[in-house]
Order: structure tokens, then C-alpha cells, then sequence
């Protein structure tokens, strides 16, 4: 049998980049002269393997499984899912929610209804995939099977990527260096390049650049939003992704839908915002806890959608002169 | 009697976790039990009590809270099964990232925060890289960039372990990690049973009380600094 114990540690250092950073993370150092990795490990002092927290199984089988993880991470990476089935559970009063409803890669669904009605119920049922065991009973299939354990609970392999309004930066790192981290995690062939592009992109979805040296911290929250948008449609793995009204974000709405959707996404929206409302291509309306009607965006929608959107093309052109220091004394005119 | 081993550094949300996870184990008709060890106070035992979860609380005080907890942890199991337990909780605070209750054929349990930081998995120790089952929290107000950074770094922290997230706020995810918990293997006993990997060793002067410094009052088990600018010394 093959077995890593016997595998020259240089060579195996070599190969996998995740078993080095695992021995810097113990506090132990590689030897300079080459050595089988059981070898390596038999030398150790046993007061260093105290210090270090584990014994030597322990430590070979660990780096075992850790290059089984990473290869069956790499395996998995380019997965893609086609369709996302909804089934119907019960609403509030526990009456039957008469819904079966199938949503397609590169589809918009908006969420509508009043506060405290279940809207983030709903996508929280869509988050861990429902089986009937959330307090809906919903059930959610992808690609129209019931999805397996590995699949609801593989945390970096999660279908559904969330973007909410709770959700900030706060790790201490600058933008480029916690994109390329998260390229990195992602198996892309570049992570330098893919962060250059997640970034130039986030750019251009808000109306305030700025610079990939800036702390995550210090962006504003339209910065912020922008980044978060970006990355969610290049990078995240999830090819489900919830979002939890973007608006008053200073975002480029339409822009961050776009490029959503050209990244065959299947993008759930909770929002009122007439913007992206009206630009998703159903909406679901929320009451009582239960899906009470579905409505396809209708032809005249859409051309009172291109009237909206010339409406806040004006009232975004007076922002950025009051941005500009501009006085705004001139009688507003309204695009008709 | 089933035994659970949660361990995790202070304030990551063990309790508010393991709070949602009781509801849920309870809604199945189990009878669950939480021991609560904590090094100087506790007010977490108010909060079992008040969700009608019967409690029992160990103060480690001047001691090494895992010592603590391994020479115990065999009175809470007893005290488990008189209480006519099917579940019983172990919930400790893992204070220098170097200790774990984990004991061989116990389900055992690690609690991280996502507000931690990206690199936090690395730093613990044997408490989470020898857990079966690793829990992140507050993982819905940290990006979702983060989140997936983190579990990555989780995964790589420990390869072995199934890892979820789990809102101790909203529950979450709560219920993901109650299955778990149901099909923890029974432990009737903990006679002749082991911990995962040896305890911090803490056998110097001032583990009993000496607060007096300098090179002579250091002796037992004292390791020093190396400091680059001086040569190494035998």
C-alpha cells in the first residue's frame, strides 16, 4: 500500500501547499534534509507534538484527510446548478400553501409584502434547503431532487450565498488581500487576476471608487454592497444567491442584476424597491407567512420599468451635482 | 445515556446554541441535561433554568478549568443518568485555545465565532481540530466573502469534521445540528475512557500559588523564550 507516511516530505510539501500551511499552523518546522513524512514525524520530540496539540496518527491521518478535502473541493468548485423547486408548506394559520414553483439559472424572483408577513422566512427556508423540517414544512429540491446532507450542510460547498443588510466586513485585512483569500479558497487558477476583476467590477457598480488597499472595514456602505455584489456573481460557488434589499446602498441596481443573472445565478430578492422589483421576472407576494400569489412581470410593467428608471436617472443626476457642491435652483424637469 | 462534549472559546455563543439545539432535542420528547464549567462565575445556569432545562454548574476557580472538567466529568455523567437523562451536555470554555474536553467515542463539539477572524481556526488547537462536529456562529452579520473564507479555513483546521453554521440568535441551522446530537453514540460509562490528546501540562510554582518573579522561583516545568538576537542556548 501507498501510504503518505512513506511519501518524501519535500514532495509532498511541494504538491499541496494546504499540508505546509497545516505544519506552520502547529508551530512545527520541515527538516532540511529530505525525509519520508513518517520519518519526519517518528523523529519529532514528543514535548514538541505536546506543544503542537496532537500525536502522530493523529497528525498522518489529519494530513490525509486534509488532501482528500482539498481535492474534493477542486473536484467540486465548477459545480452548477440548473433549477431550484419550491414546494408549498403551510402559512401562519397552518393553512396549505398551494404552491409548487420551479426558478431556472439566470432567473430574478422578488420578494414582496410587508414587514413581519415571512419574507425572510422564506429565504431562510431556501438558505438551508428545506425539507419539510423548518416551521413552513417547505420543501426545496434542486435540479427537482431532494438534496443530500452533504449538500445542505457542506459549508464551503453551500448552493446558497447570502447577502443581507446585517452583513458587514469585519475582518482586518485590505480589499485585495481578503478577495485573493477567498480566490484562493475558491481553487481559481489566478486568484491575483480573479481579485483584480472582482474588484474593477465592484467599481463599477458604485458611484465612489476605491482602491483595492483599503481595509474591508473602511469601505462605505454603498462600497461595501458594490463588493459584496461583485464577488457573489464571480466568485462565490453558490449558484443561488439571497439578497436582502440592496436599495438606498448606492449601488447600480440595474448594473449588480445584470451581472447576476450573466452569471447564470438563480437570485432570490426581498425588496420594494420599484428598480428591482419590476426588473425581476416574477415576484412572489408574501402574506400571512405563505406565498399568496406569483406574478410574471407583465409587458406594460416593464415599459412603466423603463419610465421609473428614467425618473431615478434624473433624481441620481441632481445627487451627484449636490455631491459636486452644485445648487439645484433651476425648475426640476421630470423625463416623461 | 448520550454524551455531548461542546467546547469553545468564551463568548462565541456555546450556550445560546445549545439552547435552540435542547428546544428542538426536547420537542422530540428527550430528556436533555446541560453541565455548565466555567473557570471564575457563570449566569448561564439562569439561562437553562429559565428555559426549563435542569443544570448543573462547576467553578473551577484557582485551577486549570480542563483539569477541572476531566476530573468531573465522570460525576456529571453519574449525575446524568440518576437525573434519568437520554442526552446530557457538557459545556465548557476553552480558555488558552490549547485545551479540550474531547474524550475517545464521545461526541464532541466545537464552537467558533465567524467574527473571530479569517485566521482563528488556525490558532485553536486540538479543541477544534479534534472535534467531530465544528458549530460557526454569528456567521449572518459577517460577509458572505468571510463566511466562506472561514469555513474554508475551518475545513482545512480540521479536514475530518463535519462543520456547520448555526444562528444561536435565530436558530438557524439549529436544526442541522439537533439531528447530529441524535445520533450521538451512547456512553454509559467513562471508565477506562480517554481524552482525544493530553491536557496543557501546568506542573511549575506558580500553578500552586507562587507570584513571585525571577530565575529562581522557576522551577518544574519551565520553558523559555528564544529570542532572535541572542545565540540559541543548549
Amino acid at each position: 500500500m501507498n501510504s503518505i507516511a512513506d511519501m518524501p516530505l519535500d514532495a509532498l510539501l511541494a504538491a499541496h501547499p494546504c499540508v505546509a500551511d497545516f505544519i506552520a499552523a502547529l508551530g512545527l518546522r520541515a527538516p532540511e534534509q529530505p525525509l519520508p513524512l513518517g520519518g519526519w514525524l517518528a523523529l519529532l520530540a514528543d514535548e514538541d507534538l505536546l506543544d503542537a496539540g496532537m500525536e502522530r496518527g493523529q497528525m498522518l491521518a489529519h494530513i490525509q484527510r486534509l488532501i482528500d478535502e482539498v481535492q474534493a473541493m477542486a473536484a467540486a468548485a465548477g459545480r452548477r446548478v440548473g433549477s431550484l423547486t419550491l414546494i408549498g408548506g403551510r402559512d401562519k394559520s397552518g393553512a396549505p400553501e398551494a404552491v409548487r414553483l420551479t426558478v431556472q439559472a439566470g432567473e430574478v424572483l422578488c420578494v414582496v409584502g410587508p414587514t413581519g408577513c415571512g419574507k425572510s422566512r422564506l429565504l431562510a427556508d431556501i438558505e438551508c434547503l428545506a425539507q419539510g423540517d423548518t416551521p413552513t414544512g417547505r420543501r426545496v429540491l434542486v435540479d427537482g431532487q431532494p438534496p443530500g446532507d452533504d449538500q445542505r450542510d457542506a459549508l464551503d460547498r453551500k448552493l446558497v450565498a447570502q447577502l443581507s443588510q446585517n452583513m458587514n466586513f469585519v475582518v482586518d485585512l485590505g480589499v485585495r488581500e481578503l478577495v485573493t483569500m477567498h480566490a484562493q479558497c475558491r481553487m481559481v487558477v489566478d486568484p491575483e487576476a480573479m481579485a483584480e476583476q472582482v474588484i474593477a467590477c465592484a467599481n463599477t457598480l458604485t458611484g465612489e471608487q476605491f482602491s483595492p488597499e483599503v481595509p474591508v472595514t473602511q469601505l462605505s456602505g454603498g462600497q461595501t454592497r458594490a463588493l459584496m455584489i461583485a464577488d457573489a456573481a464571480l466568485l462565490s460557488a453558490s449558484p443561488v444567491v439571497l439578497i436582502d434589499e440592496i436599495e438606498n446602498a448606492g449601488v447600480d441596481r440595474k448594473r449588480a442584476l445584470d451581472l447576476l443573472i450573466s452569471g447564470e445565478k438563480i437570485v432570490f430578492i426581498s425588496t420594494h424597491d420599484p428598480l428591482l422589483a419590476l426588473r425581476g421576472h416574477r415576484r412572489l407576494v408574501i402574506r400571512n407567512g405563505g406565498i399568496a400569489r406569483i406574478i410574471e412581470t407583465s409587458a406594460r410593467e416593464q415599459r412603466n420599468l423603463v419610465r421609473i428608471e428614467a425618473l431615478d436617472a434624473a433624481v441620481m443626476a441632481i445627487r451627484e451635482r449636490l455631491r459636486q457642491g452644485d445648487l439645484i435652483e433651476e425648475d426640476v424637469q421630470w423625463p416623461t | 445515556m448520550q454524551l455531548i462534549t461542546v467546547a469553545g472559546s468564551p463568548s462565541v455563543g456555546k450556550t445560546s446554541v445549545i439552547l435552540r439545539v435542547v428546544d428542538l432535542l426536547r420537542r422530540d420528547g428527550l430528556k436533555v441535561g446541560v453541565v455548565k464549567l466555567d473557570a471564575l462565575s457563570t449566569s448561564d445556569d439562569e439561562r437553562y433554568a429559565g428555559h426549563g432545562i435542569p443544570v448543573a454548574v462547576g467553578l473551577a476557580g484557582g485551577l486549570c478549568p480542563d483539569h477541572y472538567f476531566v476530573s468531573n466529568v465522570a460525576d456529571c455523567l453519574a449525575w446524568g443518568l440518576r437525573q434519568g437523562f437520554d442526552l446530557l451536555i457538557s459545556e465548557s470554555a476553552g480558555l488558552c485555545n490549547r485545551c479540550s474536553p474531547h474524550i475517545n467515542g464521545v461526541l464532541a463539539v466545537c464552537v467558533v465565532d465567524a467574527l473571530a477572524g479569517v485566521q482563528t481556526p488556525k490558532k485553536i488547537g486540538p479543541m477544534l481540530r479534534l472535534a467531530d462536529l465544528v458549530v460557526i456562529t454569528k456567521g449572518d452579520i459577517v460577509s458572505q466573502v468571510e463566511r466562506e473564507v472561514f469555513a474554508y479555513q475551518v475545513r482545512l483546521a480540521n479536514p475530518g469534521a463535519r462543520a456547520l453554521f448555526c444562528n444561536g440568535i435565530t436558530g438557524q441551522g439549529a436544526t442541522a445540528l439537533a439531528a447530529q446530537c441524535r445520533q450521538a453514540p451512547p456512553t454509559p460509562t467513562l471508565e477506562g475512557s480517554r481524552l482525544r490528546f493530553p491536557m496543557p501540562a501546568a506542573v511549575c510554582p506558580y500553578c500552586v500559588g507562587e507570584t513571585a518573579i525571577g530565575e529562581t522561583h522557576q522551577r518544574g516545568n519551565v520553558k523559555k523564550m528564544r529570542f532572535a538576537d541572542r545565540a540559541e542556548s543548549p
